[in-house]
């Protein structure tokens, strides 16, 4: 395998119904009008020279490299801006043409350093390229150019930022990365100061990088034609030798990446351009936050203990594994079938998810299996599959490029979902209309050429008395998609909920004293959202994460379907999910009551079907949620959990609760790539593999599934899937498969859903977006297009119950939490990586009234105290938040921002309150008592590994010594 | 479980479904909802709290009308 270079086609793709025939150094070529002439000719094999072009742009026409004679035309125009014409004839080669290129390069030239064999663009720069196309073999202007890289006029790179330089003495100034920055990722970072000879790349307001408003996606750098901006890490090692197409481990969006590699070792992750969820680009995790998967705090052998107070044991893959199998064993005797469960995570792939699924309803013969969306996304599932019939979002990404009106709720695009974020930004400038709701004032509500037509700024815990209101406006103005309604809704449902709606108390006057929100601002995005055309709802974690949250996603259907958006590009509703994994954990059945594809596990006929391919029998009742299983630790019924690849005491809620529970239990496994919060609570520690080790698929938040590549051998030796089969064998239920495309394969048997995915079809396709089966054989980018998936669409009531959680004298804050760009999840991948020197720590937001009140000042230690505990943070104070709500992120263990959150949960799904919380907020000298005692233990677990890891060295030290 | 919790939860679920102006309708969807989300534990719990009748931990009525007149057969329930 060699490196992949996609072509390049110069300027990009477009699409029309007219198609138009021209002639290119005398052959016809026939293109979408609209193209340019440089495309076409690339299309028909003729390569014209470039440098300021690149098909990611729009073209720009500076480096005058590209230039082309037409018969009937005078001059020598650019082909990257000229578009094709019918009947034209062009010709890309020529003696004057020859000419007039070397004539541009050489002016390039004389000011460019010629240290091309150490340049770290060496075997990869378009420059270099261009030079030896159009054959430069003298420059006369001499080699004095002011940029070149004797002492006295280089310029010293900037080399803030920790993943890529900036060498201005490398820049031919083709404004690439200047337009990546804006077209692409849409920050507006950087501009080209100076003219002529004094031009430069700014960053910000002529600042390092690190210092400016760069949020780190690296589009300029894959952007950049030669090694003005260059990743560190080819700097270090050179250029790759091979790569391998693979989906990214963080969020939702699934990035599809070439891992370009050495030997064993990633060089650099690029960005795919054919990946059809990012299409190129990436955001700052994904490009460069890999550096986990090698880094020390790994552990790789597997271990044991009898007690959580003692010091870990290193141990064989065999005795672990048949340790932890005897124990499960030997509770179940004890306590019952019951007594054990498993919980699988978005952070695993599907084939390993469906194996612990599998694992725990087979072998264990229970169904106490659950999954982190337990803690995120369980209320789409079940809101969605109550209202439209499937438990998955309706669109494709691309989707958002035709949506003529954009409402955002409870989400956080630009950070949490950054490289969706780039596109939604992008359809905004193109003029989509943009609604936003939620508590605080996100990027989304004022950046660069986008600005929110509504913010509707609402108090936490009041998503649904909004989404009444709107509906209210909608149904008593008229907006009503009445047509739609009638043949694709359920009549009666949609009366009923007519009715409910249309009553004075989901008015937004009435609403407006719960929500905060003026009444005017809301009908004004009602009627926005009903008129404007093309109406998409994305809402993230703001949604789920309530007491009702599972109300909420049936409102936002309820919303969709009033007026007619769902069922083609540009509408929607569309679940912006939390980590790369979460849709695929749900559909490998992960949920205790539900088996692959959304089954009931009551269902009959689907339990047969399973019970015939594992050759067991499947228990009909639903099995122990996540929060049911610390209850029931709590209470001495449950006490083994195998937990593949999730961090429970940091990510679930009222941490002091799960610490309780994990200590009560007597076998806590935990399959991980690091000793996280939980493994310091465990028994028995089965080295996990992280992504670049292993074969598998994820499913993004557009139901897409995409492959990931083994880059890298497992450093444990071992995949978790085949972790997973051996613990299964141990337990006497052997799991035979010779690799995951056997996993994928059974899958797609029995999942009616998946019945045409395979390994071989998703490398032929790229990726599939299910259902994939015999009635669309290539997948379905877009739900529901005829009809919805359950028949008719059901609306259903969502009347507002206000949260238990309330403000009062004693807590009169309401703390909500979030993410942030740099940092992920927990933050076990993101803070072992130099991330952190965007986020190296959480803070609490307070507004400055609120800050004031209590004497609080920028970077002061607070105390934040609700009824479930308290913990001690460093203030920002900002307008972001509004007064009265109060804000943080939970990617540091040591921040504790879940001691805080409640056990206050969905009434569905319960999915925990993690949005609002009341808590108060005071200055305080020293660490809460929890943080003191956190750090204790940390300390303490810390000391257990490392004893066994010094006993490592010393008996290595010894061998040496002996040899 | 802590029974206190249970009843906690159940009646979430109820607070939902109240918005349902058929009571019978309300009721069927309570019942279908423990049927097809909890164990037969936790609902074995609630029945037997219901059953013992002299403190109810402030279970809703409509809760407790819904789980006496539809889920009173813990070993039917789940074939929703």
């Amino acid at each position: 395998m060699t490196i992949f270079r996609e072509p390049d086609y110069g300027t990009p793709k477009r699409t029309s119904s007219e198609m138009v025939t021209l002639v290119i150094d005398g052959d016809r070529v026939t293109v979408p009008a609209g193209t340019s002439v440089m495309r076409a000719a690339e299309l028909a094999g003729n390569r014209i020279p470039k440098l300021c072009a690149t098909d990611s742009l729009e073209p720009f026409g500076s480096c005058r490299l590209c230039l082309v004679e037409i018969e009937g035309r005078r001059g020598y125009p650019a082909s990257c801006t000229t578009p094709v014409e019918a009947g034209m004839v062009v010709r890309t080669q020529s003696a004057k043409l020859a000419e007039l290129r070397r004539g541009v390069m050489e002016l390039y030239i004389s000011d460019h350093p010629l240290d091309c064999l150490t340049c770290s663009a060496n075997g990869n720069c378009e420059l270099q390229d261009m030079a030896g196309v159009v054959g430069l073999r003298e420059v006369r202007y001499g080699m004095d150019g002011r940029n070149h890289f004797d002492k006295h006029s280089a310029v010293a790179p900037d080399t803030s930022n920790p993943y890529f330089t900036y060498d201005p003495a490398k820049c031919i100034v083709c404004n690439r990365c200047v337009r990546a920055c804006e077209e692409t990722q849409g920050t507006f970072a950087l501009t080209i100061s100076g003219r002529g000879f004094d031009s430069r790349v700014a960053a910000g307001t002529n600042q390092p990088f690190l210092e400016s408003e760069c949020v780190s996606c690296g589009a300029c750098v894959q952007a950049c034609p030669t090694a003005t901006l260059m990743e560190k890490s080819v700097i270090r090692m050179g250029q790759a030798e091979k790569s391998v197409i693979t989906t990214c481990a963080y969020c939702g969006v699934g990035c599809s990446f070439k891992a370009e590699v050495k030997g064993n070792e990633v060089v650099r992750m690029v960005p795919h351009k054919d990946g059809k969820a990012n299409m190129g680009h990436s955001c700052v995790k994904g490009r460069f936050a890999w550096g986990y998967a090698t880094h020390p705090d790994r552990i790789t052998t597997p271990m044991i203990r009898a007690s959580i107070d003692e010091p870990w044991q290193k141990v064989s893959w065999e005795e672990a594994i048949n340790h932890a199998a005897s124990e499960f064993r030997r509770i179940q005797a004890k306590h019952g079938r019951g007594a054990v469960g498993g919980i699988t995570s978005s952070r695993c792939t599907n084939e390993e998810t469906y194996l612990v699924q599998k694992l725990v309803r087979a072998a264990f013969g229970n169904n106490n299996v659950d999954t982190c969306a337990r803690v995120c996304h369980s209320p789409t599932g079940y809101g969605l599959k109550q209202t439209l019939g499937e438990s998955a979002g309706t669109q494709t990404f691309e989707s958002v490029l035709q949506a003529d009106v954009v409402m955002v709720i409870g989400a956080n695009p630009t950070e949490g979902h950054p490289v969706f974020g780039s596109l939604l930004k992008r359809r905004l400038r193109e003029g989509a209309k943009l609604i936003v709701v939620d508590p605080r004032t996100i990027e989304l509500v004022k950046t660069p050429h986008v600005q929110a037509d509504y913010h509707l700024k609402l108090m936490p815990g009041t998503n649904v008395a909004i989404a009444n209101a709107l509906a209210h406006v909608i149904v008593t103005e008229g907006l009503v998609n009445e047509a739609y309604v009638a043949e694709r809704c359920e009549d009666a449902a949609f009366r009923q909920w007519k009715a409910f709606v249309a009553r004075p108390e989901n008015s937004p006057e009435a609403t407006a004293a719960i929500t905060g929100v003026p009444a005017e601002a809301v009908r004004g995005a009602a009627r926005l959202y009903a008129g404007a055309g093309n109406g998409a709802i994305y809402y993230g974690l703001g949604v789920t994460e309530h007491s009702q949250g599972s109300t909420m996603v049936m409102a936002i259907a309820n919303l969709a379907m009033v007026t007619g958006n769902v069922g083609r590009m540009g509408v929607g509703v569309n679940p912006l999910r939390g980590q790369n994994n979460v849709q695929g954990s749900c559909d490998m059945g992960s949920f205790p009551h539900e088996l692959p594809g959304y089954r009931h596990v009551s269902d009959s006929t689907t339990r047969h079907l399973f019970e015939s391919a594992w050759g067991v029998s499947i228990d009909p009742e639903p099995g122990l949620r996540i929060p049911n299983m610390f209850e029931a630790a709590l209470d001495g019924s449950f006490l083994g959990l195998y937990i593949e690849g999730e961090d429970i005491a940091q990510s679930d809620p009222n941490t002091q609760h799960v610490e309780s529970a994990l200590r009560a239990m007597e076998c806590v496994v935990v399959q991980d790539i690091f000793l996280n919060e939980t493994a310091k609570y465990a028994h028995v520690f089965l080295p996990g593999a992280s992504f670049l080790e292993k074969d598998g698929t994820f499913t993004n938040a557009e139901r897409r599934i995409s492959r990931v590549r083994k880059v890298m051998p497992p450093l444990a030796g071992l995949a978790d899937w085949e972790v997973t089969c051996a613990l299964a064998k141990a337990l006497g239920y052997p799991m035979d498969y010779a690799h995951p495309s056997e996993i994928m394969d059974e899958i797609a048997r029995l999942t009616p859903t998946f019945h045409g995915v395979s390994y071989d079809k998703i490398d032929a396709l790229g990726s599939i977006q299910w259902p994939c089966n015999e009635e669309a054989p290539e997948g379905t980018p877009i739900m529901h297009v005829d009809h919805f998936v359950r028949g008719k669409g059901r609306f259903m009531l969502t009347a507002y119950v206000p949260t238990d959680e309330r403000a009062n004298r004693r807590y009169p804050l309401l703390l909500t939490t979030g993410r942030i760009l740099s940092q992920y999840n927990v933050g076990a991948q993101t803070r072992r990586t130099a991330n952190i020197v965007w986020h190296a720590e959480d803070r609490l937001e307070i507004h400055p009234h609120d800050a004031e009140e209590r004497g609080i000042k920028d970077g002061d230690w607070v105390g934040v105290a609700s009824r479930a505990g308290e913990t001690v943070l460093r203030a920002t104070v900002t307008g972001r938040v509004q007064p009265g709500v109060v804000y943080t992120t939970f990617h540091f263990p040591e921040s504790g921002a879940n001691v805080i959150t409640t056990d206050n949960s969905d009434w569905a799904t319960n999915c925990p309150e993690y949005k609002v919380t009341a808590v108060q907020v005071v200055p305080v000298s020293q660490p809460s008592e929890w943080q003191q005692r956190h750090r204790d233990f940390a300390a303490r677990q810390q000391a257990y590994l490392q004893g066994r890891r010094d006993a490592e060295k010393t008996a290595a030290e010894r061998g040496k010594v002996d040899a | 479980m802590d029974i206190d919790n249970l009843v906690r939860m159940a009646n979430r679920i109820g607070d939902y479904f109240a918005a349902y102006p058929d009571r019978t309708e309300a009721e069927t969807s309570i019942a279908k909802h423990l049927a097809m989300y909890w164990t037969p534990q936790m609902r074995h719990e609630l029945l037997a709290c219901i059953a013992r009748g002299d403190d109810l931990h402030g279970l809703h009525a409509l809760v407790s009308d819904a789980v006496k007149k539809h889920l009173a057969r813990p070993e039917q329930a789940g074939t929703a």
